[in-house]
């Protein structure tokens, strides 16, 4: 039989979207007993949220102050000393999960699949490979742990509300590490839909040109209630900022709709969203390599294109 | 001496579409053009770069696979390192042995810095780093966007989902590259033949004394769905309608 545990993300005392994803995916497998683990300096209104979601078994809460932020070094080993009744540890494929789970897995002497996009029995997996040009399934050896990463477009959020599991305190007597101390983070703040959450997303590249000119990517997504993202190339430049780069290396994405503007479609950045519903694609080049996955596709200047877009969108509500 | 070990792997350069082969055995790689992973590019910049301010003495670079990675360090002594070493295995490494052979040399060589690539474009793994960080016990500091080093500690601004995260971490320790970190140099004609001349020096995996485990065995290897081809809409007014028609606006 399978035993799940999962560690959870969170932050401000709020359950990220991304655990309720890596419960679906360990309830893929058959007959999984799934536990959520919640790391904090106080999580108890996080361990109260994970205990809601459907398919839980248990939760677990390791309060300590050295917990305040989500430092790999110090969380590792208390994961680890909760594992042994454990057959796999899964985290999602965030950067919190894939700055932590590999020191796990070097603990426990576990391999570990990353990205995991499908589930087919408790020792195999699929996954993608070279930006997601070629996806593998594989087969985890008998008997080894195995600890994974889970690519939070590829499931749905568990359901929340209809689960009251119970919620225990972990017992972790390990020594802490001293070497690693948080100095700050700079969040941009926005109210702005999450990008890995949003059922819209519009991204602009390269061609906006300036921080300035990026503004009207931001405006037509306010009209359509839509996240942001960008190319690397507008990170890069400085239009956008990092936490906005869709694709290989930055965040993969499944919306219902994404509409990338001035967007050239190379192979990393479309890896970001092969999953979306809808693509669409405004480009003033017609033999750009984003027209050949469009659903939708429109030729032209952009610094035309958006601005009508957004007006008979307006107009049309 | 003040050493920097930088993780060097060959891999389909990234400009390359991988096509998979027509039977699933694994992907189409004969003839296809072979570069050092773009994040270890990053990775040795950072490292000739702490080396040029002062604040390091050598810069040995490290590859682990068959005998054509030597090309790759061959660049990345063109480039500037100062030293290669070359790991020799013909089989696949999966990233929690490979961790354990770079601590093997880690324990050898006791550099006070290691930076390697947050991810290989090939596997893109993102987890070599993090596993040899937790084997030598030391912290780590991943995604990496800047780095300050004093006498006994990094200052690093980490690239994470909410933004941009600053860590300090105690020496030595395990740093891995995010795109923006820099942008490495080209490498110069008289260069590439200085590097010839550079020590380069080749150890078969065996005599490290770390077993070569293949615990996760590729069943089969598949293209990804593929999205149908689209439609082309002339102006702004039959976009709009398309997406009313999908119900998207
Ligand atoms: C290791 C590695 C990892 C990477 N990871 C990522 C990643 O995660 N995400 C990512 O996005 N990229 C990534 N890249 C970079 C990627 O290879 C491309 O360089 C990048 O996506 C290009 O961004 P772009 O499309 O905005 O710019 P460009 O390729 O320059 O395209 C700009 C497009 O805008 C169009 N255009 C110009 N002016 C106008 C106008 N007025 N109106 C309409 N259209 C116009 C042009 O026709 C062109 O198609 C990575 C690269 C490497 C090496
Ligand atoms: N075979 C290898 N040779 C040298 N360095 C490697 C090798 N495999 C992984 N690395 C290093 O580890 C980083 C992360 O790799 P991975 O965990 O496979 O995504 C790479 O960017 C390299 O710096």
């Amino acid at each position: 039989m399978s035993e799940i545990l999962i560690v959870a993300e969170h932050a401000n005392g709020k359950l990220n979207p991304s655990t309720a994803k890596c419960v679906t995916a360990a309830s893929k497998i058959s007959g999984a007993k799934i536990a959520v683990a919640v790391f904090a300096a106080s999580g108890a209104a996080v361990a109260a949220e994970a205990a809601r979601l459907a398919g839980v078994n248990k939760v677990i809460t390791v309060d300590h102050a050295a917990n305040e932020h989500a430092l790999a070094a110090v969380i590792a080993p208390q994961v680890a000393a909760l594992a042994a009744p454990y057959s796999h540890v899964f985290g999602p494929s965030t950067t919190f999960g894939k700055d932590l789970m590999p020191r796990i897995a070097a603990i426990l002497d576990a391999p570990q699949l990353s990205d995991v996009m499908a589930i087919e029995s408790a020792t195999r997996f699929v996954r993608p490979i070279y930006a997601s040009n070629a996806i593998i399934t594989v087969e985890v050896e008998a008997g080894a742990k195995i600890v994974a990463t889970v690519r939070t477009a590829s499931f749905e959020a568990a359901a929340t509300g209809g689960n009251a599991a119970p919620i225990e305190a972990g017992n972790v007597d390990v020594e802490l590490p001293k070497h690693t101390r948080f100095v700050g983070l700079a969040a941009a703040k926005s109210d702005r839909p999450d990008l890995q959450t949003a059922a819209r997303v519009i991204s602009g590249g390269r061609a906006l040109g300036s921080a300035d000119a990026f503004k009207i990517i931001y405006s037509l997504a306010e009209k359509l209630g839509a996240g942001v993202g960008a190319s690397r190339a507008a990170v890069d430049a400085g239009y956008a900022p990092n936490d906005m780069q869709v694709g290989q290396t930055g965040k993969i994405i499944a919306p219902e709709l994404y509409i990338a503007i001035g967007i050239s479609g190379a192979i990393q950045h479309l890896t970001g969203i092969k999953d979306a519903r809808t693509i669409v694609a405004i480009n003033k080049d017609s033999e750009a390599p984003i027209f050949e996955v469009a659903d939708i596709g429109l030729v032209g200047d952009l610094f035309s294109i958006v601005p009508e877009l957004e007006k008979q969108i307006a107009a049309g509500k | 001496m003040k050493k920097i070990l930088v993780g060097i792997k060959r891999v389909v350069d990234y400009n390359v579409r991988v096509r998979v082969k027509p039977d699933g055995s694994g992907v189409m790689l004969d003839g296809v053009k072979m570069s050092i992973n773009p994040f270890d590019e990053i990775a040795l910049e950072e490292a000739l770069r702490i080396k040029e301010r002062g604040e390091a003495e050598e810069v040995v670079v490290v590859t682990m696979g068959a005998a054509d990675c030597q090309q790759q360090l061959r660049t990345a002594l063109a480039m500037g390192a100062d030293r290669a070493i070359h790991i020799e295995s013909n089989d696949p490494i999966e990233p929690l042995t490979g961790a354990h052979i770079l601590q093997k040399l880690v324990e050898r060589e006791q550099p006070f810095l290691v930076i390697l690539g947050k991810q290989s474009i090939d596997g893109d793994n993102n987890q070599t780093g993090q596993m040899l960080a937790q084997l030598w016990n030391r912290p780590q500091a991943t995604f990496a966007s800047k780095v300050e080093l004093s006498a006994k500690a990094a200052k690093v601004t980490r690239e994470v989902d909410a933004g941009l995260e600053t860590i300090e971490v105690d020496l030595p320790a395990v740093i891995t590259t995010d795109l923006r970190l820099n942008e490495p140099r080209y490498v110069k004609l008289p260069d590439i033949m200085k590097a010839k001349k550079k020590p380069l020096e080749t150890l078969p995996v065996a005599d490290l004394g770390v077993e070569l485990k293949t615990r996760v065995k590729i069943l089969k290897t598949e293209p990804p769905a593929a999205r149908q081809k689209g439609k082309m809409v002339k102006d702004v007014s039959e976009l709009v309608a398309a997406l009313r028609q999908k119900g998207l606006v």
